[in-house]
């Protein structure tokens, strides 16, 4: 176990290293955080819906977007010249495989939404502080589901036509349960209630986030192996 | 007899079972006190949903049998599976909004079971898609069972989803824990209509099967 940890972190430092030599993987998800946000902001009457309404969606609906698209292209990039292949041949563990990319998209989305929610804060005038810990306590509980499905998902298309638009199409109905229990608990956040009014959501985003972590580590050996 | 004549068999058995059921829904069974006519509908979209989740949890059987024993014919299974319980989400998802206009006053509303039997329909014709844009059998098999496998997971998330989430959608009456509470007439219906249903999905699923090339490894 503790060497499949071992190599799962030496795989998602080498795609961490790639990913901050270039560069633009990254800033093409923040450009992209940003852009959304703005979007959403005019895609509503100020007049008609309140921001702290529509926050808790908006913050949501962002974060989910810009996962599926850095999603994308974790195995993407993989392809080029058969380097996939090369892993594949190479001494280490399936699950090893799984969970260094799965360290390293949540790494690459974790920092997606490190940015984003100071901006979402800014641009709708939401006061976070008071609520930051368990909020961010609540993002990775609900990034680590997601992102857990989204990394197997994004190795079943690599090799499928149409792949940037199969990957959403098979990954958002898997982001139902995540996204609406984060919205849920963001809301009362917000308003600030206890969390006690939300534990039924806690437990289902903590049961999402072992089952689909556990599942993808053991299905991830029949999704690659010939 | 061979496959094919037995699927058409079944079909043809589940088809004249079903005008039973519209017989017997219309002119055979009680009057609901306040949702009146339209609540005759509820005989036909029940029992379809019902199919729907039971053509989806087979896919998520046949799938995980597939990952462990690597026979084609589960595959084969699964595909046929997944086509009509797609179909029965169709007729599910059609009959539920001409039910809701007259009873909610509007065909479609962003309830949560309503929204996440959406989803799973769309969960289902994205494997469906998945399964179209592979062109390699071994690989498609493959990819569509561990999708298959995912999405059997997803499904009691989904359903935690909608009993957390409040909804107007009218609570289980017969699968539930304590016993159903609906009179007898429109229980035995509704039971047969089950049944119907159910025949109908070996019918269609059978022929389909034998449609992607049945027993033989040929397909």
């Amino acid at each position: 176990m503790t060497e499949i940890l071992r190599d799962a972190w030496v795989l998602a430092r080498k795609d961490l290293a790639l990913e901050l030599r270039t560069k633009t993987g990254l800033a093409s998800a923040l450009v992209f955080t940003a852009l959304v946000l703005t979007v959403f902001n005019f895609g509503r009457d100020p007049t008609a819906v309140s921001a702290l309404d529509l926050a808790p969606s908006i913050l949501w609906v962002t974060f989910t977007f810009a996962a599926v698209l850095s999603l994308n292209r974790a195995f993407q990039l993989e392809l080029e010249n058969q380097a996939l292949d090369g892993l594949l041949v190479s001494p280490i563990d399936r699950r090893a495989l799984y969970l260094g990319k799965l360290i390293a998209n949540l790494c690459f989305v974790g920092f997606v939404e490190a940015v984003g929610l100071p901006l979402f804060a800014l641009f709708f005038n939401i006061s976070i502080v008071h609520v930051l810990l368990p909020l961010a306590a609540l993002i990775a509980v609900a990034t680590i589901g997601f992102v857990a499905v989204g990394t197997l998902l994004s190795a079943l298309v690599i090799r499928v036509r149409f792949s940037e638009l199969m990957l959403p199409v098979l990954l958002l109905p898997f982001f139902i349960p995540p996204l609406v229990g984060a919205v849920q608990v963001t809301a009362r956040l917000f308003s600030g209630r206890p969390l006690s009014e939300v534990s039924g959501w806690l437990r289902l985003l903590l049961a999402y986030d072992l089952i689909f972590v556990s599942l993808a580590t053991l299905l991830f050996p029949a999704t690659v192996d010939e | 007899m061979t496959l094919k004549t037995r699927g058409r068999v079944i079909t043809l058995l589940g088809l004249v079972l079903l005008v039973i059921v519209y017989v017997r829904a219309i002119w055979f069974t009680p009057v609901e006190r306040l949702q009146g006519g339209a609540q005759k509908i509820f005989y036909v979209h029940v029992p379809a949903a019902w199919s729907t989740m039971l053509a989806f949890g087979l896919v998520g059987l046949a799938s995980i049998l597939y990952l462990l024993m690597k026979d084609d014919r589960y595959d084969r299974f699964a595909a046929a599976s997944a086509e009509v319980g797609t179909a029965f989400a169709c007729v599910m998802l059609t009959t539920g909004p001409l039910w809701a206009k007259p009873i909610w006053g509007t065909w479609w509303t962003w309830d949560a079971r309503l929204t996440s039997t959406l989803f799973l329909f769309f969960l289902f014709v994205g494997y469906l898609l998945l399964r179209g844009a592979i062109s390699e059998a071994g690989a498609r098999a493959r990819y569509s069972a561990v999708l298959g496998i995912f999405g059997a997971a997803l499904v009691p998330f989904i359903h935690l989803t909608v009993y957390l989430f409040r909804t107007l959608h009218p609570q289980p009456i017969v699968l539930k824990p304590s016993a159903p509470s609906l009179p007898g007439d429109m229980l035995a219906t509704l039971l047969f209509s089950f049944l119907t249903f159910t025949i109908l999905y070996v019918g269609f699923v059978t022929q389909r099967y034998e449609l992607g090339g049945g027993d033989s490894h040929v397909g």
